[in-house]
């Protein structure tokens, strides 16, 4: 019954921060100028840059570290996976341990830690996007950044209403889902017993009434949207303007620096994983 | 042999600032053999009691007993309580999902291990409650109207014959033929079964009705309980909070409040009828 809980991803956050004020066109790009970062970082130096960054916007958007640590629980398991795996299929630096076909180097280890972190690390600063700004805000901001592309025939008003449709269903779904779980748990149902076919199969009673119910929201929200005569992209004004401030810019500019240094240390190799074997 | 609570509190995501308290100082018993009523306003926590009652959802202290089953300890048999409490949602005909209407009566059953017999006996039993014909045994649940969907969820867990059955709001959103349907269908089960049925209620005339005790909730507290004539004899503490009393409760109390000599409760037009007749009589002989 509680396998859905701690699904952080998607929910919004209410706090009164630096980053919650931020322009969400800005914090998208910001997003993505870490993401890009955080792929470019190769060493010891260049990830501990980027957890100590990350964990002082965390620090600076007010919400409780355990709240994202909860968001993260549904992804230890790939972090795990990708760990073990790293772990038994690099060969690199010094043999430490073997059995039959098995064996393990120092450099597979630290590979797979670096691949959790860096895993651990864009859940929890791309959740914090969806935390620290309203749904609304963020379809705003993606419809902006999109523009430019609607030259070339990119639908981006309708894509932003798509985005936004979906962030705005997750925690009514998951809400449903849990519903429909205590339901047929109170008709007798089991979800914990049983080998893996068995639970499989057990999901059935989840999930054929999730989809009808996601269906029917679905057809009642058209229908609704087009009785009030909703009609997308051309000559819509908004309610509330997107504002970009000072803070913006700033950290547009650190997240630049950020990357910069990261690219930096990568290119001159002065900062690589390999020194520390 | 009964439903006890003792000092039930029930907090929603701790420690965040959606946090919420749903029940606080819960302590009740229901005993068995009756229908019991819960009303209460909108988020006053109907629903999130009826689902602690079931076992469903853990409350963050207080004691659930079950006929002396302690619900909610470590390694409690999950089993035993599911043959004890059964639980329709709100509109439960929106978790069927099998392919026919057989199969979904028999889910239940199976998963409680039944022995086909039995399966087929309690289906029988349990196709009287839907209405249905033997024919739409074979047919998809999903072709069958709203009102007959609706049965038709709820015989999946009266089929079971649960010791408590627990009913959230089983007749929202049905027209005044199809809630007289289930509700009459609910009454004749019990009364045949003499099991216990408890169900959340926003209709205070289905209340009046069927059940024999009341619970009453206000934010999240235990307002009132007790037989249906003493909790809507004090319908003027009802008003208070926002919830109705049966129409004919309320002009016993317009008429009281009018200077006339007459009991605050009235539940069925008929016995209304009969309390005015009786005080005319008494002033102008």
């Amino acid at each position: 019954m509680n396998m859905l809980k701690g699904v952080t991803i998607g929910q919004h956050y209410p706090a009164d921060s630096v980053i919650h004020k931020m322009d969400a066109r800005f914090k998208i790009v910001m997003i993505l100028l870490y993401v890009i970062a955080l792929f470019m970082a190769a060493g010891p130096i260049s990830y501990g840059l980027m957890i100590v960054f990350a964990i002082s916007v965390i620090i600076c958007s007010k919400i409780p570290l355990k709240f994202i640590i909860r968001g993260l629980r549904p992804i230890l398991w790939i972090v795990g996976f990708t760990l073990i795996l790293h772990t038994f299929s690099t060969q690199e630096g010094d043999l430490v341990w073997q059995w039959s076909r098995f064996s393990v180097y120092n450099g597979g280890i630290l590979r797979g830690v670096m691949m959790g972190l860096r895993l651990i690390l864009l859940i929890s600063i791309t959740s914090l996007l969806t935390l620290t700004t309203t749904p609304i805000d963020l379809t705003d901001g993606l419809e902006a950044l999109l523009k430019p592309f609607k030259k070339i025939g990119l639908p981006a008003h309708e894509l932003a209403m798509m985005m936004t449709i979906a962030l705005r269903f997750v925690p009514t779904l998951i809400e449903e889902a849990d519903k429909i779980i205590k339901a047929q748990t109170a008709r007798g149902a089991d979800f914990e017993e049983g080998g893996l076919i068995a639970r499989g199969k057990s999901m059935l009673p989840i999930l054929v009434p999730l989809f009808i119910s996601a269906f029917r929201r679905a057809d009642d929200l058209a229908m609704a949207m087009e009785a009030r005569c909703y009609r997308g992209g051309e000559n819509r004004t908004k309610m509330k303007e997107l504002k970009s401030g000072v803070r913006d810019y700033l950290g547009v500019i650190s997240l630049s620096l950020l990357m910069a240094i990261m690219m930096y240390f990568r290119f001159s190799k002065l900062d690589s994983w390999t020194a520390l074997l | 042999m009964s439903i006890l609570l003792e000092d039930v509190h029930l907090t929603y995501s701790p420690g965040t600032p959606f946090s919420a308290d749903a029940l606080r100082e819960i302590n009740l018993k229901i005993t068995p053999n009756q229908i019991v009523a819960v009303i209460g306003h909108t988020g006053s926590g109907k629903s999130t009691l009826v689902q602690v009652m079931a076992g469903l959802q853990r409350p963050s202290s207080g004691r659930v007993l079950m006929d002396d089953f302690e619900l909610y300890k470590k390694n409690s048999d999950r089993r035993l309580l599911r043959r004890k409490v059964g639980m329709a949602f709100q509109y439960p005909e929106h978790q069927l999902f099998e392919e026919t209407v057989e199969k979904e009566l028999s889910f239940g059953l199976q998963k409680q291990g039944r022995s086909i017999d039995e399966v087929h006996l309690q289906i029988r039993k349990a196709m009287g409650f839907t209405q249905l014909t033997e024919d739409m045994l074979g047919r998809s649940p999903f072709e069958l109207s709203g009102g007959q969907m609706r049965r038709l969820a709820i015989a999946s867990v009266i089929a079971m014959e649960p010791d408590y059955l627990i009913l959230d709001e089983p007749t929202a959103g049905l027209d005044p033929a199809g809630r007289d349907e289930i509700l009459a269908g609910l009454q004749a089960w019990q009364r045949e079964t003499k099991k216990t049925v408890i169900l959340v209620s926003h209709s205070m005339e289905d209340v009046a009705k069927l059940a024999d005790q009341i619970l009453v909730l206000a934010n999240g507290k235990l307002l009132m309980s007790g037989s249906t004539r003493e909790v809507f004899s004090r319908g003027a503490e009802l008003q208070e909070v926002g919830l109705d009393v049966p129409q004919m409760t309320s002009l016993m109390l317009a008429l009281r409040n009018k200077g006339w000599d007459i009991p605050p409760y009235a539940m069925t037009v008929e016995e209304a009828y009969q309390v005015i007749c009786e005080y005319l009589g008494r002033v102008r002989p």
